[in-house]
């Protein structure tokens, strides 16, 4: 993988200098989901802040890796940039227009760029329709099905690694990890430039995992392929992404190059995911520093004040003075450089070196 | 994989025909043994009742001289105390009734099916609306419905189909509504929405042959219903009416006579069942022919 002195690489040029120029670019984006009463009349009584403020840029051919915990919003993100759910307010930038404004009509030829893989390959797939027809459908609805349409679904399934003969097979008949595959070929059969992957790895089984990362992989490179890669395995995530931007209750918190995230993470909750990540040495997991959290995520019905994870900061409760402690109270901490070399969500950020050179 | 392995299985790739969607449907219902012996049947019945009355020497209106004889070679199912030919009757019978019972199915099928699966997928307005006038129609008794139409109707077997039709499709949303809610929150709608696919496509091509079990199976209920109806119908005078007839008709006219001429009543009985119990094989067929997951299928 990456080279272990990340602090030698400069910090702003993750992927080799080409792709510098965003493919895709989120600015703001909200996605609130109201809460309703359970009486008669479903009065609106809440809101859950499920995405509050996002913004981030997906450069072409990079994967940028979006981590958090259940609930953090990673996957309302994912669906809310393709709008496939309204968003409450922001943008996402795409080939010059602003995706959230556009109509599900103007939205349609866009499809063709933009495609999604999701997590449960069981419940993606329709389980009455074959392979075949699976694969074929994009190039129907978008009429591209033509004389040489069955040639070309044989071609996507030679390409994802499937044998073409099992196109007349249906969903059920095949293992996650050949489904996940499935999948992976009806996002691509409209050669799409973004490919958003909302955590297609985490219903597989861990031998079967590296198979799908290693095909995301080799397609990027053949493709020329972005990837939005949501998760919520860290060592998946170091696997596969250039830059890796983690979500802690709406918003993100931290988004730096995958080397020097893992390297040395600046915000105290990228900090405690990075020590929990398992080393496969039992001698240096034994003698690694544990940064332990204490309590559970917030209600993002009511998500606290200032800096959302004040609640559980290891920093807030045992490092700072009163005057500071308030500033975090007061202040939500904008995504900003802080002289760390990456945007980092905390007022009182600093590098911590946690892990060894990467194994 | 050696080079020789690799190349075999290159080779297989070619062997395997890809099928169409339909073929594939057909191959697995023609595996359902029960429900090919079943068409098999039907098929008969269909000819004997469309084909039968033009090769039989009497016709279904006409008196002969024998009253009440019974079965025998020159009248097969007997006569009638009027004299007339009970063969006759019965295969103009099956003949009315299967109209009437598959014009009833398929309309308040589809009517209902679409209905209910428009009101599921939008919710909210449109589902209240859809549906209270479904609740509406529930509500509309039969026999007064009838009664009111059939000043005009003078028996024809068509309108019966669509008066009975015209009461039962609500029944048929329902189900389909239900069904609907759940599959509409399924991932592979989302994916299909995904992909750019329009409501009518998600509704037609993902929503309703997922729902197709259900329907099917309330089908073929529907089509024994439907001529369990049009012989009340008939019965109030509403349906068919004299010199023409249906099974419902003639099952009813020899409910007295079932110990005195029991072939006016077991005859057309015997035709009853036979339809409404083929169609029932045959929709259990085709639900597990739609159903790829049935392993039934492969005995």
């Amino acid at each position: 993988m990456t080279a272990p002195s990340a602090a030698a690489a400069p910090p702003s040029d993750p992927a080799g200098g080409a792709a510098d120029r965003p493919v895709l670019e989120v600015r703001d984006l909200v996605k609130h989901f109201p809460v309703r009463s359970k009486s008669v009349i479903r009065r609106q009584i809440g809101e859950v802040h499920a995405v509050c403020g996002v913004s981030f840029d997906i450069r072409a051919n990079e994967t940028l890796g979006l981590v958090g915990e259940s609930g953090s919003g990673k996957s309302t993100t994912a669906r809310t940039l393709l709008n496939l759910q309204p968003a409450t307010s922001g943008a996402v930038m795409f080939a010059g227009r602003d995706l959230t404004k556009l109509s599900r009509a103007d939205m349609r030829p866009l499809r063709r760029e933009l495609q999604i893989v999701f997590q449960d390959p069981y419940a993606a797939l329709d389980p009455r329709i074959s392979v075949n027809e699976i694969v074929a459908e994009p190039l129907r609805i978008h009429r591209s099905f033509g004389a040489d349409g069955r040639g070309q679904v044989r071609e996507l399934l030679r390409l994802v690694g499937l044998n073409p003969e099992h196109g007349n097979r249906y969903p059920h008949e095949f293992s996650g990890g050949q489904r996940q595959r499935i999948g992976i070929a009806r996002a691509l059969a409209l050669r799409p430039k973004v490919l958003v992957l909302d955590e297609p790895v985490s219903a597989l089984d861990v031998s079967i995992q590296a198979g799908i990362l290693n095909l995301l992989r080799d397609l990027q490179e053949e493709l020329g392929l972005s990837y939005l890669f949501v998760a919520h395995d860290l060592s998946v995530v170091r696997h596969i992404a250039h830059r890796v931007a983690v979500m802690y209750l709406g918003r993100i918190v931290e988004v730096a190059p995958a080397a020097r995230l893992f390297g040395s993470p600046a915000h105290p909750y990228t900090q405690a995911l990075i020590s929990a990540i398992p080393l496969p040495d039992p001698r240096r997991e034994r003698a690694r520093r544990r940064i332990l959290l204490t309590g559970d995520v917030p209600n993002p019905i009511s998500p606290p004040s200032g800096c959302r994870f004040r609640t559980r900061c290891p920093k807030f409760a045992g490092q700072l003075t009163e005057p500071e402690r308030n500033k975090c109270v007061d202040e939500v901490p904008e995504l900003v450089d802080r002289g760390t070399g990456a945007p980092v969500a905390c007022h009182y950020a600093e590098p911590l070196h946690l892990l060894d050179s990467p194994a | 994989m050696t080079d020789t392995a690799a190349r075999r299985a290159a080779e297989r790739e070619f062997t395997v025909r890809e099928r169409t969607q339909l073929q594939l449907t057909v191959r697995r219902f023609l595996r359902h043994r029960l429900a090919v012996a079943s068409l098999f049947v039907l098929i008969l019945v269909v000819v004997f009742a469309f084909v039968g009355p033009l090769l039989w020497r009497y016709d279904y209106a006409q008196f002969t001289p024998d009253n009440s004889v019974a079965p025998s070679l020159k009248h097969p199912f007997g006569t009638t105390e009027d004299g007339k030919d009970e063969l006759a009757l019965v295969m103009r019978g099956t003949q009315q009734s299967v109209k009437v019972a598959v014009l009833t199915a398929v309309a308040a099928t589809a009517i209902g099916a679409v209905w209910g699966a428009i009101a599921g997928f939008y919710r909210g307005l449109v589902d209240a609306l859809l549906m209270r006038f479904a609740d509406l129609v529930l509500t509309l008794p039969l026999l007064a419905v009838a009664a009111v139409l059939a000043g005009n109707t003078r028996g024809s077997w068509w309108l019966i189909a669509i008066v009975i039709a015209g009461l039962q499709w609500a029944i048929v949303s329902r189900i389909v509504r239900g069904v609907v809610l759940s599959l509409r929150e399924k991932e592979f709608i989302e994916a299909a929405r995904a992909l750019g696919a329009s409501d009518t496509r998600i509704i037609f091509r993902h929503l309703l042959p997922n729902a197709i079990g259900p329907v099917i199976v309330n089908a073929t209920i529907l089509v024994a219903v439907a001529i369990l109806y049009e012989t009340a119908l008939s019965f109030l005078g509403f349906g068919i009416k004299a010199p023409d007839t249906s099974l419902g008709l003639l099952v009813n006219n020899a409910r007295t006579a079932v110990d005195t001429r029991p072939w006016l009543f077991y005859f057309p009985g015997l035709f009853i069942i036979v339809i409404a119990l083929t169609i029932n094989f045959i929709g259990d067929g085709l639900r597990d022919a739609f159903d790829p997951r049935q392993q039934r299928i492969r005995q």
